[in-house]
């Protein structure tokens, strides 16, 4: 009883120990900033006076009236307009190269490329690619005038405000395409019994009706899954591309809300501003993850 | 005609089937099947055929950007504004003037942006693996008053987005004096709930016979972690430092936010500030992009396979 007792308390103080320098972090840059940044979003603060100057919610109310606010979840949402594309394309991607053709390996290995060198190096590489002048995509579609005997000019892309946000998308999807969603799908897609390909086939079932009634509902799951991770990663998504390629222009038109906050936070130093909207943002990520999670906690009872 | 024999055919081996509950006939009936449907060679390698076209049609827009970022960063700075040249010179290297990649390194203090990104990259990296392994083996393993709670806790910062909390860690590290130097760069991106979770999840996955032996031989909790947990966990830790080594390389934000002295910038601020000095110098511009992303490819060429398992575990985790 005596020695039970002191092996429990040896693995208590064993398990804390093993805890202690994760749990520091854990309560410096996580748990209490948390708490701050709720603090922060009901006040007031520059850096510079002496400390934050409560409001209540008045930071809030200035928010539902801010014009600027309205438009950059607007760009926010209109850039999630890549998210469909790309994971239709991923699907098609991951069905193809589920068909056991020659060079899976090296296929998989190229469309995973752009996702792996995401990041400020990318899109400056795009940045040249969308120059009106001298850029991959004009210069090609005026060669390709030529060719027919046409002059055809490209659109300004990212210069030109109407065409700015389509650019990203095309980027984006390019970016992503090939990239974990369609790993995942290629996981799903063979985590799918051979069987009911088997029965269907057996029935008489045509390639688009086995997908339609099998497939389809068989990868669900993952696509609920891929689609809930894209929204919760698109609501944050848009800082590093506008910032190298835009600086959230022509006209605020790549801003997006976690650009906005940055501006705010950094560039103007609205502490309790820019607070206020990382906990919008955050009100708009948790609905979604409890949507997701009341899904898979169904679906795991099922499976 | 053909139809109609098909249909035949399709009748009598579902009657078969029907008749049948061994597994291994109805194997055999679905082989007749595919052996009845290759009959028809010629439309199944068409169809395999276009298929594969697609695919290299897909992988090459996949890989064009990169191919003209090559001649781009190759090209002689005057040359890449000529109006008359050929498509196919768009896109493979005529000149080879490695001036370019020479000259990156004299324009900015590359090589101090370069090495500091190896050391603010390793850092976090080793910092991440080695707290969320620690942490995770004591969710895991062992049974302490209010585990549960506190990995509740964590759990639920992790749907919390990095936005809320950048604004009063930064304030903090102001607070402390740190802004501006390699701590602030490196200690927020060390301790991290999804690494300890994605391990502890792991950790659940092995086999407990073999600590319950080395228990009982009086091994100490630091011996079964350190010889038995984590040499069985290679591929979870593996993944786990390839993940965090590639988002430390490319995290623009919080460098940005940490600090502003040019001599303390990472890569990815250098190079925004690079493009910000020298807009139009665009051979150096792909050169040094070049130079960026060359040991991400290295590091995914190798690990190829822990990518593929990290997303898969990442997907069960649902």
């Amino acid at each position: 009883m005596k020695n039970g007792l002191r092996d429990k308390t040896k693995e208590t103080i064993a398990a804390y120990g093993f805890l202690m320098p994760n749990l520091i972090g854990f309560l410096l840059f996580t748990s209490i900033p948390v708490l701050a940044s709720l603090g922060l979003s009901f006040a007031k603060w520059d850096l510079l006076s002496d400390g934050p100057k409560f409001t209540g919610l008045s930071n809030f109310i200035e928010l539902a009236k801010d014009p600027f606010f309205g438009k950059y979840c607007w760009n926010t949402l209109y850039l999630m307009a890549a998210i469909p594309i790309s994971m239709a394309g991923s699907l098609l991607l991951a069905i193809a190269l589920n068909q056991k053709l020659k060079g899976t390996v090296i296929f998989r290995t190229i469309y995973f490329l752009p996702t792996i060198c995401s990041g400020v190096a990318i899109f400056m590489l795009w940045r040249l690619i969308y120059n009106p002048n001298f850029g991959l995509f004009n210069t090609s579609i005026a060669q390709f005038g030529d060719m027919l005997g046409l002059r055809l000019t490209g659109p300004n892309w990212w210069t030109d405000e109407a065409w700015a946000k389509p650019s990203f998308i095309i980027m984006n999807v390019w970016q992503s395409v090939g990239g974990y969603n369609m790993i995942l799908y290629l996981a799903a897609l063979q985590g799918v019994p051979r069987d009911l390909y088997d029965a269907a086939e057996v029935d008489g079932a045509n390639s688009w009706q086995k997908f339609w009634n099998v497939t389809w509902p068989q990868i669900s799951p993952t696509t609920f899954f891929i689609a809930t991770m894209s929204l919760i990663g698109g609501f944050q998504a848009g800082f590093d591309q506008a910032y190298v390629m835009t600086g959230g222009g022509p006209n605020g038109s790549t801003t997006t809300i976690i650009y906005y906050i940055y501006s705010h936070a950094f560039d103007w130093y609205h502490m309790g501003y820019a607070a206020a909207i990382s906990w919008i943002l955050f009100l708009i990520i948790f609905v979604i993850t409890i949507l997701k999670w009341s899904f898979f906690g169904k679906n795991i009872h099922y499976a | 005609m053909g139809n109609h024999i098909d249909s035949l055919i399709r009748e009598e081996m579902k009657q078969e089937i029907f008749a049948s509950v061994s597994r291994s006939k109805r194997k055999k009936v679905i082989k007749v099947v595919t052996e009845l449907k290759e009959k028809s060679p010629l439309k199944h390698k068409l169809q395999r055929a276009v298929l594969f076209l697609a695919l290299l049609a897909g992988a090459i827009s996949m890989a064009a950007p990169f191919l003209w970022m090559v001649s781009t960063s190759l090209a002689d700075p005057g040359q890449i504004f000529s109006e008359n040249r050929a498509w196919w010179q768009e896109w493979l290297p005529t000149s080879f003037v490695w001036k370019n990649y020479v000259k990156v390194w004299s324009v900015v203090p590359f090589a101090k942006f370069y090495l500091n990104s190896i050391f603010v990259s390793l850092c976090i990296t080793f910092g991440q693996v080695a707290t969320s392994a620690m942490a995770a083996y004591a969710f895991a393993r062992l049974n302490f008053p209010g585990r549960d709670r506190l990995f509740f806790g964590y759990l639920a910062t992790m749907m919390i987005p990095g936005a809320v909390t950048m604004i009063p860690v930064f304030i903090l590290l102001r607070h402390f004096g740190w802004i501006d130097t390699y701590k602030a760069l490196i200690l927020p991106g060390i301790f991290s709930a999804y690494g300890t979770f994605m391990l502890r999840q792991f950790f659940l996955t092995l086999p407990k016979e073999l600590e319950d032996a080395a228990k009982i031989d009086g091994c100490s909790y630091l011996r079964i972690f350190w010889h038995i947990i984590l040499p069985l966990s290679k591929p979870a830790l593996a993944t786990l430092t390839t993940f965090t080594f590639m988002g430390a390389w490319m995290n623009l934000m919080w460098p940005l936010i940490a600090v502003n002295s040019i001599e303390k910038y990472t890569l990815p601020v250098g190079l925004a500030y690079f493009q910000g000095v020298h807009n139009t110098d665009w051979t150096l511009l792909m050169a040094a992009s070049m130079m960026m992303i060359l040991p991400i490819l290295i590091v995914f060429i190798f690990n190829q396979r822990f990518f593929v398992e990290g997303i898969k575990l990442a997907g069960i985790k649902g």
